[in-house]
């Protein structure tokens, strides 16, 4: 198969990028999308050009690490699937096809296609985590948990923090990248103990990392390539809203006392 | 030739462990707090490490080359994590678990570190739940266990096909908490090209950030590795594209020994090979076994008009499929340990019954699972790996028998440690895949995770308290010294030869051929008359790399070429360690077959009365061959016995 590509180029954070052609051909069809620009790549290196930069790492669709915006779609046009997990024969031969990083004010530009993704870092940071120490913790069976609780907070907690529910938002919002993790902890009885404030301590980072607010069209859940429902956000908001009534409850309570 | 002292502890194998805590030095809490350690690596023992070792108290500085914890190569391990819990109450035990692992991997490990993995491998569940990790779960709100490869109990907790992910994540949020409280800091996009020794002891790295091309240089009190496999020496693995044997590779030259570099594991489920641009393999989880049934057709007529496309796989009778595995193993049948399985779907192929477009391929049928069992309970089990599989190869599992060959996964061989983990260099340790210490020659299903854990929670921090406690007067240590200067002059010494070598071809033309001379010589068979070629192709291949291999772009910017070339010219010199350590050892022994050495039907041949050992390999200098020591391995517990799993 052959293809046309328009792919985003910029040096560094500073430099300015823009859309540059390339041409691949004779690519099979049973190429996965990285093969066909590992392809590109080597063309460029033996002609003493720089290959594009792009994030890639296990690809086999679990570690999160590859982020393109492909003709206007995070990850492409195969829903429920990462970049890597993307073949050519999901493509026309003879296609134009466009290449861009992730665009998010909270996720600035590294190089050509690599963005710096390091705020979700800083939202789990935060709390999106249990407080326990290696040691002294109860014998695994002595709590037990619903089969559908824990096959909820499993759902969510297959996020693998790859970044696309941010890149199709129109907000840039990070609601369905936190929702599923204040969900699956939230949804287990060991999480429970400190989820009012970790929902307000992640949702504050967030709003300081510069993620916009919630767009409500869904596109997060459409692209995000494990599927993630946005259930999940509706379940942070209820959890957000009642720790928020609570410390305000609370702060009442000590205060007349 | 010196003989390897492991340091184990006295006393019988049940209470080695216990007795070691009881007597092992503590450091206290102030001083603590003056000792730095690196951790290189944040995958399930990296991570596990850097988090336990900052809620202890130490200061924590922990390199990782992908851009977040998150995505070091555990997260793809998808089958599950073995402990001897007994929950299902079906016999299992410490001592069971133990010995399985001993007898899985061939009788090559040794007994006291895989007792104590074995002993530990409860409190990982534990500590798991408790950080929330969503394990599959009973009706009644329990803990629920498979049954997974060569084991016959129960013993496997698992969350569907993403063990690994939910484990690491645990991990990575116990590091994350570590790092927002301050006592870990985090050096991410960073490669560590070297490993700096002062006065005989470990005290830093030298790393290159990998977004503004510095050279950096990060000085400790000790230094933990916990950098992975280096299965990607094949080029073709289901490793990550970045794993790599780098800063395993930089200790090995700094002279820590280099152990059994030849045991590595090929996998038996993976998507077989369709073509020459193909960069990775991806594995099908080994818990797929439990319900699917591997064969070949029986007459050569089917395969050829499976070949031709006459035929589908469903249009051949029972009675005309060969289920060889069952046929040859009727004990264990497709559950049988992955060293035996993939060498048998290799012999099958080799005798012409392969299937696919190539004839490199068996299939796993899951028809008979989906009668007996449904579909809805099949597609709860394995649905993300049949999506997965449909993804790749374009074809349903539901409707069509999978089609699979054994790929490399994994390496049992590592840094020599001793019994505290640590390597030959004082101060210098190494946990997780990156050590050779626990699985012998084969590793058995599940037990990476379990180790990779088990040295991160629970055995690295104690041991490392002990050697930690004698440095409690070391000032910091200065990155100004000479050392320091040294390590990082040569390290830009490296590269610099590798970016002006003014050739013509890219790093990957080099490592494809790597592979090549790998797979062929040193792979799922091995020969004398083929390991002693490889020596010839690997020093050829050394050659031509050194003038042929082409770098674009600048150093001081981002350039993955330059990534690349750094870490295959360490897979080329470790190449040809593996395969002076396979001609050493004349014997089969789990992943290490030498067809010279085998039964009349075609199994494995061991020879405890000479192999019984660990080999590990001493630097000795660039093109000179590295020198092997010893250390024998001694069996107070288990007797050695022909491995049977008929």
């Amino acid at each position: 198969m052959n293809f046309k590509l328009k792919i985003w180029r910029q040096k560094n954070a500073k430099a300015k990028g823009g859309m540059v052609s390339y041409d691949v051909t004779g690519i099979s069809p049973d190429s996965s999308f990285f093969e066909m620009l590992d392809t590109l790549n080597q063309q460029l290196i033996t002609s003493g050009s720089d290959p594009v930069a792009f994030d890639h790492d296990c690809r086999e669709g679990i570690c999160g690490t590859c982020s393109l915006y492909i003709n206007g779609r995070p990850h492409g046009p195969v829903k429920g699937v990462t970049t890597c997990q993307l073949h050519m024969r999901s493509f026309r031969d003879g296609e134009t096809i466009h290449i861009e990083p992730w665009r998010a004010r909270a996720f600035p530009v590294i190089r050509d296609l690599i963005v710096d993704r390091s705020a979700f870092d800083r939202i789990i940071q935060a709390g999106g985590y249990i407080s326990v120490n290696s040691g002294g913790v109860p014998d695994a069976n002595t709590l037990p948990v619903p089969k559908h609780d824990a096959d909820s907070a499993f759902d969510a907690a297959t996020c693998i923090g790859c970044g696309a529910c941010v890149a199709s938002c129109s907000n840039a919002a990070a609601m369905l990248f936190i929702g599923a993790k204040v969900s699956h902890l939230a949804q287990l009885p060991q999480g429970r103990v400190e989820a009012s404030k970790r929902v307000q301590s992640m949702v504050a980072r967030m709003d300081e990392l510069g993620f916009g607010s919630c767009s409500n069209t869904y596109a997060c859940e459409a692209e995000c390539p494990k599927s993630i429902s946005v259930v999940n956000i509706s379940r942070m908001n209820r959890e957000f809203l009642h720790a928020k009534l609570f410390s305000e409850k609370e702060k009442i309570i000590r205060e007349s006392l | 030739m010196t003989r390897l002292n492991a340091r184990i502890p006295d006393g019988p194998l049940a209470e080695k462990w216990k007795a070691y805590k009881a007597g092992c030095k503590l450091v206290n809490p102030n001083n603590k707090r003056k000792l730095d350690i690196i951790v290189v690596g944040t995958g399930l023992a990296g991570a596990s490490a850097a988090a336990t070792l900052g809620e202890l108290g130490y200061n924590v500085k922990v390199f990782c080359y992908q851009d977040t914890p998150r995505r070091a190569h555990s997260i793809a391990a998808q089958g599950g994590i073995n402990a001897a819990k007994n929950y299902q109450n079906d016999g299992d035990s410490v001592y069971r678990l133990f010995y399985d692992t001993i007898k899985g991997g061939d009788y090559r490990a040794r007994e006291a570190n895989v007792y104590r993995l074995a002993d530990v491998s409860t409190s990982i569940i534990d500590l798991c739940v408790a950080q929330g990790v969503p394990f599959a779960r009973e009706y009644g709100g329990l803990l629920t266990n498979r049954s997974f490869g060569g084991a016959q109990v129960s013993r496997t907790f698992y969350a569907r096909g993403q063990t690994g992910q939910q484990l690491l994540l645990g991990a990575y949020g116990a590091l994350s908490r570590q790092i927002a409280s301050g006592k870990v800091e985090l050096f991410n996009r960073r490669d560590v090209l070297d490993i700096v020794v002062v006065d005989g002891k470990a005290r830093g790295i030298i790393a290159r950030n990998l977004v503004t091309g510095e050279i950096e240089r990060h000085s400790a009190h000790t230094v933990v590795l916990a950098n992975g496999g280096y299965g990607n020496v094949f080029y073709l693995s289901t490793n990550a594209m970045g794993s790599n044997v780098t800063p395993a590779w930089s200790a090995y030259r700094k002279g820590a020994l280099f152990a059994n570099p030849c045991f590595t594991q090929i996998h038996p489920t993976c998507i077989p090979v369709h073509g020459d641009y193909q960069s990775k393999l991806t594995l099908m989880s080994e818990s797929l076994r439990n319900d699917g049934r591997i064969w070949v057709p029986a007459k050569m007529k089917d395969v050829e008009r499976l070949r031709n496309k006459e035929i589908k796989a469903s249009d051949i009778p029972e009675q005309d499929r060969d289920y060889y595995l069952e046929r040859r193993y009727p004990a264990f049948g497709n559950l049988v340990p992955r060293d035996v399985a993939s060498r048998a779907a290799k012999e099958r192929c080799d005798a012409g019954f392969g299937v696919g477009s190539t004839g490199v391929a068996v299939f796993l049928d899951f028809a008979d699972a989906i009668k007996r069992k449904g579909h809805d309970t099949i597609d709860a089990l394995y649905g993300n790996l049949f999506q997965m599989y449909e993804q790749i190869v374009a074809e349903s599992p539901y409707e069509m028998p999978m089609m699979i060959y054994p790929a490399v996964h994994y390496t049992m061989g590592g840094l020599w440690v001793d019994y505290d983990l640590m390597t030959t260099i004082p101060g210098l340790f190494a946990i997780g895949e990156c050590n050779f210490s626990d699985h012998g020659a084969n590793r058995l299903g599940a037990s990476a995770l379990m180790q990779g854990l088990a040295d991160g929670y629970f055995v690295l921090p104690y041991t490392i308290g002990n050697y930690l406690a004698n440095e409690i007067h070391t000032p910091r240590i200065d990155t100004a010294l000479s050392e320091f200067k040294a390590a990082s002059d040569d390290v830009a010494d490296r590269l610099n030869k590798l970016k002006n070598s003014g050739g013509k071809e890219p790093v990957d033309h080099f490592h494809r051929r790597l592979g090549k001379i790998m797979w062929e010589h040193c792979g799922m068979a091995r020969n004398d008359a083929g390991l002693t070629e490889a020596l010839y192709l690997l020093t050829e291949l050394r050659h031509d790399y050194a003038k042929g291999v082409k770098i674009p772009g600048a150093m001081d910017e981002y350039n993955p070429e330059i990534e690349k070339a750094c870490r295959v010219a360490d897979f080329i010199d470790l190449g040809e360690l593996m395969v002076r350590d396979a001609l050493q050892r004349r014997e089969s022994c789990g992943g290490h077959f030498r067809e010279e050495y085998q039964t009349n039907d075609g199994e494995a041949l061991r020879d405890d009365s000479q192999f019984a050992y660990v080999a590990a390999w001493e630097y000795k200098g660039r093109e000179i061959a590295a020198q092997m020591h010893r250390e024998d391995l001694q069996f107070k517990e288990i007797k050695l016995s022909q491995r049977s799993y008929k």
